[in-house]
């Protein structure tokens, strides 16, 4: 039984309780949802997280905004093509601190779903990205960034307008940004797509958020030839927050309500509050030449491997 | 203490090593390439006609008679493109480790060494073209499809922070499915890695060439491969992010004739310059003379 079945238990399990007027019997099918909601959903698989992640009811990008900054102010536009409506960027004032704010937005219906392309940006987007992370440098703010995408469309228009261009350029001007960046995975973080804005002095996870070199479906149908073995395949990937935690390839784990953050969106929102808080007080007393260097030697150390030297018979390991 | 993952994998890799005949301790060698028996016949892939290996090393590899380009091997492309002798390989000695126990990954990448006697699919190393000094990194598709792990990234990164120690000009010729899926995260990882590798050498002044052949996808060229001053491309390469598999499988249409080959790459103006292979070496030496100073 994955996390969705338990799920709809508990919704029959709350509808019960509300046609009670009983006092004694709603005593006891509330005990009954404690205790359910704390032995059948706080265990999770990997798979649970990777449905977790991309439930359609997940806080997203524009969900947090809306919480964390009240005066955000929407900023469009790549200047060459197009406004690609899968990112959404703006500036916002944080404890009196003015951001840049990028992320991946994600619609909450089918329509806003196709306006929004289920989260999946063209090299308009990322362009547009760019364009905010330079401003950002410029005027010396630092940029967040919320992360929530299944990846980089693939299309004609995106190939032929430059997408693996456009993320290689972003990686790029991200390594030697002179500003704070920090990265929030909020749901799903969908390999290069991901990557291409999330290139932090700090990267968090939500704890039931996943990040990954590609879609389990993708995964299992490249290396067993079944689309249909993706359960199987999260298990193998370590994509969940607890996985890239012990990997050192994130910096923090932001806990979630039992259930999923859309159980109690507050929390989560609160919880990114004082991280961000907290993040941005640390890296507000660096200067700009040791965020860039900071962050580059970050990726530069990233890897796995094994290197052997003949000459004096040391094995070095990273 | 609880184990971590990692030392785990690293662990089971010590254990694996005893069984695998030991890692390459010398320099490529070179020679091999010309090394081509005599009465030995190749098929073209694309128009079938039966074509004399010895021949086809002094074609450099292409096709006469429909000029189809030929998947080179690492140590083909470094020998028709610099000069001979001058190359000397850098950057030996690299493991590749299996962080997410991925079954039979150890023996693919066993098997792969051996059949083309390199460490991982990148190799990298000082050469000369016409008698110009460079940095030269060749990625081949003959291992595990050039796709970047731990240790192409690591490698990638080294030899564009030698071109920086040497203050040389870095040319790279790229032949890669894209990031390394046995790998996972860390693969992905090395596209951050890698650009900003890039983004250091030119904060630093120096050229970086980038050759696209067939074929270049995913993230490796949307990383590194993209990111070059000048980025030429053979005939007929495939250049792209998404395989045209999967875009078809998503936007659910055929895609038009020629779509992601080097020639439509470069009518929407992603690449400067489509080079026949026999004209690569020539174009090669011109652009590093035009780029050295005073």
């Amino acid at each position: 039984m994955d996390i969705l079945q338990k799920e709809q238990k508990l919704l029959k399990l709350e509808e019960e309780l509300r046609s009670l007027d009983d006092e004694t019997a709603i005593q006891e099918i509330s005990d009954k949802i404690k205790t359910y909601k704390q032995h059948m959903m706080s265990k999770l698989t990997s798979w649970d997280r990777v449905l977790l992640a991309r439930h359609v009811k997940r806080p997203g990008t524009q969900d947090v905004i809306n919480y964390l900054f009240e005066d955000f102010i929407e900023l469009s536009g790549d200047r060459l093509y197009e406004d690609d409506q899968a990112i959404i960027g703006g500036l916002a004032l944080f404890e009196d601190q003015p951001l840049t704010i990028i992320g991946q937005r994600k619609g909450k219906n089918t329509e806003d779903n196709i306006k929004n392309n289920f989260g999946m940006p063209h090299p308009e987007g990322y362009r547009k990205a760019l364009r905010l992370m330079k401003q950002a440098e410029k005027f010396n703010r630092p940029i967040i960034t919320f992360i929530d995408t299944p990846g980089a469309f693939p299309g004609i228009g995106a190939e032929s307008r430059g997408q693996a261009m456009a993320i290689a350029n972003n990686l790029y001007e991200m390594s030697d940004l002179k500003v704070p960046l920090i990265a929030f995975i909020l749901g799903e973080g969908g390999s290069g797509g991901a990557l291409a804005i999330g290139v932090g002095n700090r990267v968090f996870m939500m704890e039931n958020s996943i990040y990954s070199i590609l879609s389990p479906e993708g995964y299992a149908s490249i290396l067993w030839k079944d689309a249909k073995k993706a359960q199987e395949a999260s298990e193998v990937m370590k994509l969940t927050s607890y996985d890239l935690k012990e990997f050192g390839i994130i910096d923090g784990i932001i806990q979630e309500p039992i259930g999923g953050a859309h159980h109690e969106p507050i929390k989560m929102y609160e919880a990114i509050y004082r991280t961000l808080r907290d993040t941005l007080r640390e890296l507000n007393d660096m200067s700009r030449f040791e965020l860039a260097t900071e962050r580059y030697n970050k990726y530069r150390k990233m890897g796995f491997l094994q290197r052997f030297n003949y000459e004096n018979l040391q094995e070095v390991v990273k | 203490m609880k184990r971590n993952h990692l030392q785990a994998a690293f662990e089971k890799q010590k254990r694996f090593k005893t069984k695998v005949e030991g890692y390459r301790k010398k320099p490529l060698d070179l020679s091999k390439a010309k090394e081509v028996p005599e009465g030995l016949y190749e098929k073209c892939d694309q128009c079938g006609k039966a074509l004399i290996s010895k021949d086809m090393v002094k074609n450099h590899y292409v096709c006469p008679a429909c000029d189809h380009h030929f998947r080179l091997r690492a140590i083909e492309r470094i020998s028709i493109t610099v000069d001979p002798h001058s190359f000397i390989e850098k950057g030996l000695g690299f493991i590749t480790l299996n962080p997410l126990f991925v079954d039979h990954y150890e023996n693919k990448i066993a098997e792969y060494k051996k059949a083309t006697s390199l460490d991982d699919a990148y190799i990298y190393g000082y050469a000369q073209i016409n008698n110009n000094p460079l940095v030269l990194g060749v990625l081949d598709s003959h291992f595990m499809m050039g796709s970047m792990g731990s240790v192409v990234g690591e490698k990638v990164a080294k030899s564009i922070e030698y071109a920086m120690v040497k203050r040389l000009p870095l040319i790279m010729f790229i032949a890669s499915g894209g990031a390394r899926m046995q790998e996972g995260i860390f693969s992905l990882m090395q596209m951050a890695k890698t650009a900003g590798a890039i983004k250091k050498l030119h904060n630093q002044g120096l050229l970086f060439i980038s050759v696209l052949t067939h074929p270049t996808t995913g993230g490796v060229t949307a990383s590194f491969a993209s990111l070059g001053d000048i980025i030429l491309a053979e005939p007929k390469a495939l250049i792209g992010f998404a395989g045209p598999r999967v875009i078809k499988q998503t936007i659910k249409q055929s895609l038009p004739e020629g779509f992601q080959r080097a020639e439509f790459l470069l009518e929407k103006g992603m690449i400067d310059k489509v080079v026949h292979r026999k004209d690569m070496r020539e174009t090669l030496h011109k652009l590093l003379v035009m780029h050295q100073r005073g």
